[in-house]
């Protein structure tokens, strides 16, 4: 039981990564592949303020304003000029940006791993069962921003405006959508949620390196990919489902070396077997 | 009466709950000019990418001289004798005038050449190459792109890139060839130069040509016989210059 | 002789460049050594390029051939190292030859490093572009972990190698030369033609009756047994083999190779192997510590300016003047290209590096370039 806890907890992380990924598939149509380091930049970014503050909120603050300026910034400089490319080009400049942030983050902070203390979490017993409050916190704000998102892509002009985009680029354009504009908000949102999912990563690991955003980044594309890419809730699903397979996977003796082995070779298998994802919706080639 | 190349039996798919063609039965003599037209939307296309394995359809099959295609790959089909040309061009952009059509030659019999002959380069593959330059060669003579064989595809007049992409599909050889819209685009004296082109190449290659067309006077200057296809369904089928006249096909093009 | 005209008809001097280069190379060390004039070290590195550069030019045939990213190069690299070196250390007790059991190992490493490619091959027939890149990286993290946790191959202290007796980098240096006659042949065949064909469009590949899977599955089972015979011999200098060393980074590494060279050029590939594993092993010494992430803030530019300089649609004005064959005063007419030119763009742009360095041109009969220029241009995507 804890540990499937522990699996939704370490989930509602992934999710959170995905959903940024997916967002970004479905609608700018590309992979990317800086995104999990997104997530590092977020958790230096609290390391940082807390070491100046040494205010745990206000950390959380400047990495969500940090992030979403990093989003928008990686997508007009990197990104933007490769519209209309090869999509394999736009991949390449990903990495790219991916390779960029992290040894930057090296430079600047070596590649040591930092020790960060983000307070006390209690466990909370409920039965048998004892929880600790950062996985509860985890959980709780992982399903609000969820929700949330759900509703404001429903809801919103600008949401709505989202699935246009990723529906159709050129038409949604002529029905006067700003499709740049568009885009870069889909990056500020996703770059957004991977700094709530760094803040979430410092809760379960509370300790920061240059490239403890690639691992989980990998992951998340890959969760991402078994909900079915472009999907929300699909993103969620997978997330969840990947964290929960990956602590149970762990809490195993014999299974737990081969645990990354394992989660990828769920990918794989799920590409071959539907390799439309859980949730995804076909899309036909145009001939 | 003639040999039969193709034949369609109650060929129809659905997307999702979708019938997008249903019950098109189709049956196209030897050396016949065979027009397939209809409004926008009307699933001549969906035809065309059944026949050639881009979509399997999901009932009803169809048949090249006689032997059952259904269910193979696109390159399957290839090989028994269907080719096509796409309704936006799609031609290897990258590579030079001559690459395409050596491309289209890729599968020939007398072109066998298998990797590890490559590979180690033994005198086969000298020979293979030469053999198909020269036979790439020749066909874009015909189709008087010999001199540009050395262009980059993408740089074509648009024209000329409707005509190689028919090159390279002769290129395979195939018995039957699929149109799409080859007409699309072009001004008069264009479209009247590619019916000449087309009357040619049944002669020259002795081959079948499917076509659909939306421009009227190019498919009744050329085809004998033409189905006409609405809503995924046929609407008329038979002789040209009755299909004018039909009160139905009338409507369907027209409205009202 | 009919033969003879055939080459003839088939061959171009360019198609020689690449074996001129790396036969100099190979002569100059080899000299170096015999006058007592190489160093230690210098040996090392030579050993390092000869397999930088099979890897490079193997993972070009994907990328810049096929159009494909691979991202599990060093997995493919990691599986040929740990199978070769565990065959070398039961062979060095029957056999007394070290360079044979050096071949035997690097045949054996490569075609066990050729069934990874042919499984994970298999996924590539359905799928393409960010999801096949996803799934190689996933298979590099697979291979990884599995060497990492098996104790017959040493576990997470690696696997004992024995270092090779003699001069590795002879040896390093024919292979190289074995791979790109092999690779070069394919490129420059009707099965280089398919490969292309299906990199440039795929829809109309299949339409023209290209096998698409089974040109994927050949060029992965290719590339993936070049990778494992570079691993080989990166097993039989570096001891012991340790799994760390075939990352996601290092997969990366190659990459860079790759882009930098030039997508679908091979002497690009040479040049950039040899600069970057001349630069890797300069900058070990110097840059300790954490000013190691200099090297990859390096690699990190050079992924995302050559690939923006290469690809944007706005740039190609800029490309157009400052193109290499422009510099060079080329008399090809711009709009001409030769037919066995590889341009991997998809907006053609007509300035790479390949066009200069290692084009494999077959020019057919002189031709005068058209004096209107064609202006319209079909769409075709």
């Amino acid at each position: 039981m804890t540990t499937f806890i522990d699996g939704l907890s370490l989930g509602s992380i992934y999710a959170l990564i995905a959903l940024g990924y997916t967002m970004v598939y479905g609608i700018a149509k590309m992979l990317n592949f800086a995104h999990g380091d997104v997530i590092m930049v977020g958790a230096y970014a609290i390391f940082s303020t807390l070491a100046v503050t040494g205010h745990p909120l206000v950390g959380v603050l400047v990495a969500v304003v940090i992030c979403t300026v990093l989003g928008v910034v990686m997508e007009k400089l990197a990104y933007k000029p490769l519209r209309g490319a090869s999509p394999l080009a736009v991949l390449i400049t990903a990495i790219g940006v991916s390779y960029l942030l992290q040894s930057i983050a090296q430079l600047i902070y070596g590649s040591k791993s930092r020790a960060i203390t983000l307070g006390n979490f209690e466990s909370i017993k409920i039965g048998s069962v004892s929880i600790s409050s950062a996985t509860i916190i985890t959980l709780a704000v992982g399903a609000v921003i969820m929700v949330t998102l759900t509703l404001f892509v429903k809801y919103t002009k600008v949401g709505r405006a989202m699935i246009a985009v990723s529906e159709d680029r050129g038409a949604a354009a002529l029905m006067g959508i700003n499709v740049n504009f568009i885009i870069t908000i889909t990056f500020a949102i996703g770059c957004c949620l991977a700094a709530a999912a760094g803040l979430f990563y410092l809760l379960q690991i509370p300790s920061v390196t240059p490239t403890l955003g690639s691992m989980p980044g990998i992951k998340a594309f890959t969760a991402a990919v078994i909900g079915g890419i472009g999907s929300i809730p699909g993103a969620m699903l997978g997330g969840i489902l990947l964290g929960v397979i990956e602590k149970i996977c762990l809490s195993i003796p014999v299974l737990a070396p081969y645990t990354t082995a394992i989660e990828f070779s769920l990918l794989i298998v799920i590409l071959l077997v539907k390799p439309i994802g859980l949730l995804g919706k076909k899309r036909r080639e145009k001939v | 009466m003639a040999e039969i190349v193709l034949e369609t039996k109650d060929l129809g798919i659905s997307f999702g709950g979708l019938k997008a063609v249903q019950n098109v039965n189709l049956k196209i003599e030897k050396n016949q000019l065979y027009g397939l037209i209809g409004p926008n939307g009307a699933g001549k296309t969906t035809v065309f990418n059944m026949l050639t394995g881009v979509y399997k359809p999901t009932t009803g099959t169809f048949y090249l001289c006689g032997e059952e295609l259904k269910g193979k790959s696109q390159e399957a089909i290839n090989h028994k004798g269907i080719a096509r040309t796409f309704q936006n061009i799609r031609l290897f952009n990258n590579m030079s005038v001559i690459r395409n059509v050596l491309v289209g030659l890729h599968n020939q019999p007398e072109f066998k050449c298998s990797p590890v002959t490559s590979m180690l380069k033994l005198p086969k593959h000298y020979d293979t190459e030469v053999r198909m330059r020269e036979r790439a060669k020749e066909i874009l003579k015909i189709f008087d792109l010999y001199e540009e064989r050395n262009n980059l595809a993408c740089n074509l007049p648009y024209g000329k890139q409707r005509k190689l992409e028919i090159a390279r599909a002769l290129a395979t050889n195939p018995k039957l060839l699929l149109l799409d819209e080859p007409a699309a685009g072009m001004n008069p004296n264009e479209t009247e130069e590619l019916m000449k082109t087309v009357r040619f190449i049944r002669d020259e290659f002795d081959i079948t040509v499917l076509l659909i067309e939306h421009d009227l006077k190019f498919v009744s200057g050329l085809c004998d016989e033409v189905t006409v296809l609405n809503f995924g369904t046929a609407l008329y089928q038979g002789k040209v210059n009755d299909a004018l006249n039909d009160p139905e096909v009338v409507k369907a093009y027209i409205g009202g | 002789m009919n033969l003879i005209k055939n080459i003839k008809a088939n061959t171009k001097p360019k198609y020689f460049t690449n074996y001129i280069i790396v036969a100099v190379m190979l002569a100059v060390t080899l000299t170096m050594k015999m006058t007592g004039n190489l160093a230690r070290s210098n040996a090392t590195l030579l050993a390092q390029i000869s397999y930088s550069i099979i890897l490079a030019v193997s993972l070009n045939l994907v990328v810049g051939f096929l159009g494909e990213l691979s991202l599990g190069h060093a997995g493919f690299m990691c599986v040929g190292a740990y199978l070769g070196c565990f065959v070398a250390n039961m062979l060095h007790e029957f056999i007394s030859s070290p360079l044979l059991v050096l071949i035997i190992s690097m045949v054996v490493g490569g075609v066990v490093a050729a069934v990874f490619g042919f499984i994970i091959g298999l996924p590539a027939l359905r799928l393409k572009g960010d999801y096949l890149a996803i799934v190689t990286l996933a298979f590099g993290e697979i291979v990884r972990t599995i060497f990492k946790n098996l104790k017959a191959f040493g576990g997470a202290l690696g696997l004992d190698s024995t270092r090779y007796k003699g001069n590795l980098f002879v040896v390093g240096f024919v292979v190289v030369l074995v791979t790109l006659f092999i690779i070069q042949n394919i490129v420059r065949s009707k099965h280089g033609r398919a490969i292309t064909a299906i990199r440039d469009n795929e829809i109309a590949a299949r339409a023209m009756g290209i096998n698409v899977t089974y040109y994927k599955l050949f060029v992965f089972v290719v590339a993936a047994f070049f990778a494992g015979v570079a691993g080989v011999i990166y097993g039989h200098f570096a001891t012991p083999v340790l799994y760390s060393f075939f990352s996601y980074n290092y997969s990366i590494e190659i990459l860079v190779m790759v882009v930098l060279g030039g997508m679908g050029n091979i002497t690009g590939s040479i040049i950039a192997a040899t600069a970057i594993t001349f630069i890797n092993f300069q900058l070990q010494t110097r840059l300790s510590g954490d000013l190691a992430a200099l090297k990859f803030l390096v690699y990190a530019l050079i992924l995302i300016v050559v690939v923006i300089f290469n690809n944007a649609p706005a740039l190609s004005a800029v490309r157009e003047k400052f193109s290499i064959r422009r510099f060079l005063k080329s008399k090809r007419h711009p709009s001409e290209v030769h037919d066995d030119e590889a341009a991997w763009d998809r907006v053609p742009t007509k300035i790479r590096m390949d066009e200069v360095l290692s084009v494999d041109v077959i020019v057919d009969d002189p031709y005068t370039p058209d004096k209107k220029d064609p202006t319209t241009k079909g769409g075709s995507n």
